[in-house]
């Protein structure tokens, strides 16, 4: 493992396979709560935050999955560890760090619905990634949806002066919108991290 | 038993993807070709109806404050079993569902059901309810995937329909064309539902008046 192959991982779970736009993972928080930029970073903070812890312990419960013959337990054993960090990071959060939580507290309880996040867990056993590229991966996957829910949450809120047939209200406009930023991001394609 | 109610709950007025908006990440990324909507469909239609059963069965046992926790543990061990199913006897489509069969598990419509019907209903209503829904989802799925896999790649279920001289649209297989196809999708039941409103808003206006 170089740093070639992290910063492979990295440019590719932020620009070509963004999670939202390539792989279609963590649509209904990008989708819902997009309708004005500052509840966006938050929400986008929170899951880059719970998809790198995720990610760090996902692979120890992994290890210990395959330890004992159980991999087919994964799905059952990932969702429950995923909601219970969640709710573990929500009571240390409102203990600890109070500003933190209340910037982020409203998203937490979402996130453990949120398909990025058991997403990140189940590719990283997909792909083989070892400790550090899993935690790398989570990390920056949920770069990639900060900066996808960050800058869809602009142009929404631009969207909602502009004139369309009234049929498209809501959420159609917003998939429309979302899949002209797709066809943007498809221009990433074909980035590579040199010399590969 | 109101089940043509609840299928016409299912299928139109209640259509868990187009109406309540539920589960957008599986119909976008999975709808390129009809095997995968099929297989999709039917996995989510057997994982709806065996969690709805079980949660209504188990909706006087399960404290209120951990319900969703218990939701989430009785769904995950449903989709592991279909999970484990498919790839025993359709590995083929198994591997192009890849990630998204044990992403089911946090597919909004499952936990939406369980929340929103199951838990305040008897278990065979709940059963209706999980198959009515899941065949509205199966539907919505086939129709998007009978779209984007004709003019995307010109073919319909693996066998070529368009003329050979026809390009395929190639974007609409592409993400973004889950994107467009699901959002006009939106935009033409939107429209239908506002007119059919209408329409009966008339009619007992009309009515009010004679």
């Amino acid at each position: 493992m170089s740093v070639t192959t992290l910063l492979a991982i990295s440019l590719g779970a932020i620009l070509t396979n963004n999670f939202i736009f390539a792989q279609f993972l963590g649509i209904c928080p990008f989708l819902g709560v997009s309708k004005k930029s500052d509840t966006a970073i938050g929400m986008g903070l929170a899951v880059t935050f719970v998809m790198g812890l995720a990610s760090a312990f996902t692979y120890g419960v992994n290890i210990i999955l395959v330890k004992f013959g159980l991999e087919y337990m994964q799905t059952v054993a990932f969702i429950l560890v995923i909601a219970g960090l969640v709710q573990f990071i929500e009571m240390f959060l409102k203990k600890s760090i109070p500003t933190l939580y209340t910037a982020l507290g409203i998203y937490l309880p979402l996130i453990t619905t949120n398909c990025a996040v058991l997403g990140v867990a189940l590719l990283n056993v997909q792909n083989g990634y070892g400790f550090i590229e899993s935690v790398v991966y989570g990390l920056t996957g949920g770069l990639g949806f900060l900066l996808a829910i960050y800058l869809f949450s602009t142009v929404r809120e631009r969207v909602q002066f502009a004139d369309y047939p009234k049929a498209f209200e809501g959420f159609p406009i917003a998939l429309i919108t979302a899949g002209l930023m797709a066809l943007a991001f498809m221009g990433f394609s074909g980035l590579q991290v040199w010399p590969m | 038993m109101n089940f043509k109610r609840q299928l016409k709950e299912g299928l139109i007025t209640q259509n868990p993807v187009l109406v309540q908006l539920l589960g957008m990440c599986s119909t976008m990324a999975i709808t390129t070709s009809i095997a995968n909507g099929i297989g999709m469909g039917i996995s989510v239609l057997i994982i709806l109806t065996l969690s709805n059963i079980f949660i209504s069965l188990l909706r006087k046992i399960i404290p209120n404050e951990v319900r969703i926790a218990c939701y989430i543990v009785v769904i995950a061990g449903f989709v592991t079993i279909v999970d484990l199913c498919l790839q025993a006897f359709v590995p083929a489509i198994a591997k192009s569902l890849g990630v998204f069969i044990p992403l089911i598990v946090v597919n909004c419509i499952i936990l939406g059901r369980a929340e929103a019907f199951a838990n305040k209903n008897t278990v065979a209503a709940a059963a209706v309810d999980g198959i009515c829904q899941g065949i509205g989802y199966t539907i919505v799925l086939v129709i998007m995937c009978a779209f984007r896999e004709l003019l995307g790649n010109g073919t319909l279920a693996g066998i070529q329909i368009m003329p050979a001289s026809y390009t395929p649209a190639l974007m609409l297989v592409l993400p973004v064309g889950g994107f467009l196809c699901l959002g006009t999708l939106i935009a033409v039941m939107q429209w239908a539902l506002a007119k059919s409103e209408k329409k009966a808003a008339d009619k007992k206006e009309k009515e009010g008046n004679e």
